[in-house]
């Protein structure tokens, strides 16, 4: 394959994408203006340059785009999950930071300006005796990585900035190199903590990052390809007209969610599964020795690897930039996948503001003996669902009862033996 | 080099016998020995309390507890002090529990003088001290789930109860945390009528409170599987350590103070007390629970018999007090356990001798016990289970 060839592979959307482009046949006619922004907009900044350079332009375009608007979104984030922790644990959360200048309280709204003000005008240190070209690299890796798992997911119809034909693999590739970092971090600051926390994101590392692919399996398996944008597609359909075709719809769809979902909550260190980094065991974990600039890295970074989880959640088992209903349709495909984004970083935040932490051996044993098996049992399920693609009549609910009940069946067991000998207790009074 | 080798897994249930986990410094096999000096400026040694943990990996192998950093002669000030200023020192010694702490003085006082306690006062001082019993439980549950991790919601939820009676504090005796509110023969203050309304408010509410904290809390799979069966005490060391209160009785050990001696007039009062079976975190918290929703009886019942009359005995002199030579022990159930004050009196203004017996330094005596074969975020959370105030611990 000539260069060309092999580049205009890596980036289809760089290839002379105009508003005259071939490629932008491929949208519906009937979608609107709105629907059609970003690639017109991007059409408006290169279309003048020549053929050849254009693919360059636009992935520039797309590298810039995808890095401020997740930036921006990172700076929301924090706030947002500082309201939600807030709301839940009944107290107001940030409300005070004025705009500069303006002494004009805003709800909180400067207070990601006021972290970064504090943030980069903090001291940076490094601790004696610690590695420091590690300790330096470290932040960097890690936001580089979690950058690289954000590239691959279709954001809107045509809105990927790299459109590989085996993206889900780049994904994960890029997401488990996000946990190197980690232990970098741990090991190079020469601090005790620091390296239990490593340990910890080493040992989560290798048990969440099995249910996490083994639960993606079925997903490639029913779409027939390891391509996003693939995937994103075969969600289109709708069900008698009007149920959308979302993989989470079907009983080994919404199983392999669920684990997706657990396995994510641990592969980006969230609570409950937030080891690497517990508050009140290990201090700070990894980021005990970091300050200033480098911390704030850790932290975009940490929101970064969030953000591409939740979005590749969306995209395959929640129908991606796909509407919900048919008549929302109208609704630019963007805006719906920004609005399922940011419902499961939600969750993400309702759940860290409700559970306690798991143990390290609890979270061992939780991914092997309980997402791993009923992983691969789903895997098995969907290839049962697979092959009954063609039954028909009353041979369909036959089918989703199998299904479920091949499910169902194993997570119960599976997780009555999870908790063996715990449950609540009564208590006797002396008499 | 001659200890068997490590269990290959965590205990999940009960683990056997400590000592089993011990072992070398160093083999080959097994790698080096961590030695993290937890404390004493760490998030969750509830004040500068320092432990030094020797890790097998995650799992304590040693734990040697580190303490005295808060150490303020508390004892020698109690001798340098007359009787009377040595009550606001009190309130320092379990900062949160300040009300307890000045009765257990004063009892001891009392007993050392012979005085005698208007009935009005006693009562006022059951209410006070049970109140700071919820106060001290509610704090203890917020904390202890702090501990685990939760990201403050228990905590929250915890504080904005633990508000309410502090402030019910305040407006009593116009301070939040160092009350300094008993006197030897009665209590400074009588409390309003207004003010033991809005007691019986706040304790008409506490059950919806204490109801809605455990819907939360108590039946969730993970906070069970953090605490059920870790930090085990048996009955046997935890009264060998001397251990008291709800730690105590989470060992399924029945020994209540305001049973056994039946102080003050809690004799009058009906209240079960609680006990464990298994003696783990989970049981510690459970009790404490359960202690508060008795504590919510015994106030009611307070509230209801409240007698009129003095509320300090008109012949009380607690300026100029100066007992006759002898000694006396004065102890109440506190909410941490016993709290005991030992006095010798030589006759002049100040003691000859004072001492305190701390329920927090008495049940920190059996961490490592309680710690060994565990894991470090597990001591975090028995640490946080035996509720020490280092103010106590350390004097």
């Amino acid at each position: 394959m000539s260069l060309p060839g092999q580049l205009s592979v890596l980036f289809p959307l760089a290839s002379g994408l105009g508003a005259s482009s071939p490629l932008a046949a491929v949208l519906p006619a009937s979608d609107s203006a709105l629907e059609r922004l970003p690639l017109t907009l991007r059409g408006l900044l290169t279309g003048w340059l020549p053929a050849s350079w254009q693919w360059l332009a636009n992935s520039l375009i797309a590298i810039v785009v995808l890095i401020v608007a997740f930036a921006s979104l990172f700076a929301l984030l924090t706030l947002a999950e500082r309201k939600i922790l807030g709301r839940v644990q009944n107290r107001p959360g940030p409300n005070r930071a004025p705009l500069p200048f303006l002494n004009l309280r805003t709800y909180g709204l400067a207070q990601p300006v006021a972290d970064g003000v504090k943030m980069l005008t903090k001291e940076d240190i490094v601790p004696d005796g610690a590695d420091r070209v590690l300790h330096f690299l470290a932040p960097i890796a890690l936001l580089a990585f979690s950058i690289l798992t954000l590239a691959v997911i279709p954001y809107g119809r045509l809105l990927v900035a790299l459109d590989l034909d085996a993206s889900v693999l780049f994904f994960f590739a890029a997401g488990a190199a996000t946990e190197l970092a980690v232990f970098m971090a741990g090991w190079a600051s020469r601090n005790k903590y620091s390296l239990l926390a490593a340990m910890r994101a080493l040992a989560q590392l290798i048990s969440y990052e099995l249910p996490l692919l083994l639960s993606v399996v079925p997903v490639v398996l029913m779409a027939g390809s390891l391509s996003t944008s693939v995937i994103v597609e075969r969600q289109g359909e709708w069900w008698l007209g009007f149920l959308p075709r979302w993989y989470v719809f079907t009983p080994w769809g919404l199983a392999g969610f669920l684990v997706f979902f657990v396995a994510s909550l641990a592969e980006s260190n969230r609570s409950p599964f937030d080891l690497p980094e517990a508050e009140s065991e290990l201090i700070a974990g990894h980021l005990t020795e970091y300050s200033g600039f480098k911390y704030a890295l850790f932290f975009m970074a940490e929101y970064f690897g969030m953000c591409a989880l939740c979005g590749m959640a969306v995209t395959l088992f929640l129908g991606g930039w796909q509407a919900p209903l048919p008549f929302l349709s109208f609704i630019p495909s963007y805006l719906w996948f920004a609005g399922k984004l940011l419902a499961l970083l939600g969750v993400f935040m309702w759940i860290r503001a409700s559970f306690p932490r798991l143990r390290i051996d609890q979270l061992t044993r939780l991914a092997w003996k309980f997402l791993v098996p009923l992983a691969l049992i789903n895997l098995g399920t969907t290839a049962f669902w697979s092959l009954t693609a063609d039954w028909a009549g009353l041979l369909q609910p036959l089918r989703w009862l199998i299904a479920a009940g091949l499910i169902a069946g194993p997570f119960l067991l599976l997780g009555r033996n999870l908790s063996k000998g715990l449950g609540p207790r009564t208590y006797r009074y002396a008499a | 080099m001659t200890s068997p080798a490590a269990p290959s897994s965590f205990p999940s249930g009960l683990p056997s016998s400590p000592g089993a986990h011990v072992r070398a410094v160093h083999d080959d096999f097994h790698g080096d020995l961590l030695e993290v000096s937890m404390g004493p400026h760490h998030p969750s040694t509830h004040g500068v309390f320092r432990m030094i943990v020797t890790l097998d990996g995650e799992r304590i192998v040693r734990l040697k507890p580190v303490f005295g950093y808060l150490h303020r002669n508390h004892e020698k000030l109690g001798e340098q002090t007359t009787y009377l200023a040595s009550m606001p020192y009190t309130d320092r010694l379990d900062y949160l529990n300040s009300m307890t702490n000045n009765w257990a003085y004063a009892i001891a006082v009392e007993k050392l003088a012979g005085q005698a306690v208007p009935e009005r006062a006693e009562y006022v001082r059951v209410i006070l001290a049970e109140l700071t019993r919820l106060l001290n439980h509610t704090c203890l549950a917020g904390f202890l789930l702090q501990d685990t991790g939760c990201s403050g919601t228990p905590l929250m939820y915890a504080f904005r109860e633990r508000e309410k009676i502090l402030d019910l504090f305040e407006s009593l005796s116009g301070s939040r945390m160092m009350c300094n509110f008993q006197r030897f023969g009665g209590c400074r203050l009588d409390p309003t009528p207004e003010w033991l309304a809005a007691v019986r408010q706040l304790v008409d509410g506490y059950g919806r409170f204490l109801d809605e904290f455990e819907a939360l809390i108590s039946g969730n799979e993970i906070v069970m599987a953090r605490t059920q069966g870790t930090g085990v005490l048996t009955p046997a060391l935890a009264i060998s350590a001397g251990v008291t209160g709800p730690m105590l009785r989470a060992t399924g050990v029945d020994y209540d103070l305001r049973k056994v001696d039946g102080y003050g007039v809690y004799p009058r009062f009906e209240f079960r007390v609680p006990l464990g079976a298994h003696g783990d975190t989970y049981d510690r918290y459970m009790i404490r629970i359960l202690e508060m929703r008795e504590s919510i009886q015994i106030l009611r019942q307070a509230l209801r018999d409240l007698p009129a009359g003095p509320i300090l005995d008109p012949k009380a002199k607690n300026r100029g007090f100066r007992p006759k030579p002898g000694e006396a022990y004065g102890r109440i159930e506190g909410p941490k356990g016993e709290i005991g004050f030992y006095l010798i009196s030589d006759g002049s203004p100040n003691p000859f001798r004072y001492r305190v017996r701390p329920p927090s330094f008495v049940n920190l005596t059996i961490l490592e016990d309680m710690c060994l074969g565990q894991t470090v975020a597990d001591a975090v959370i028995i640490l946080g289970s035996i509720d020490i105030v280092l103010g106590e611990v350390d004097r």
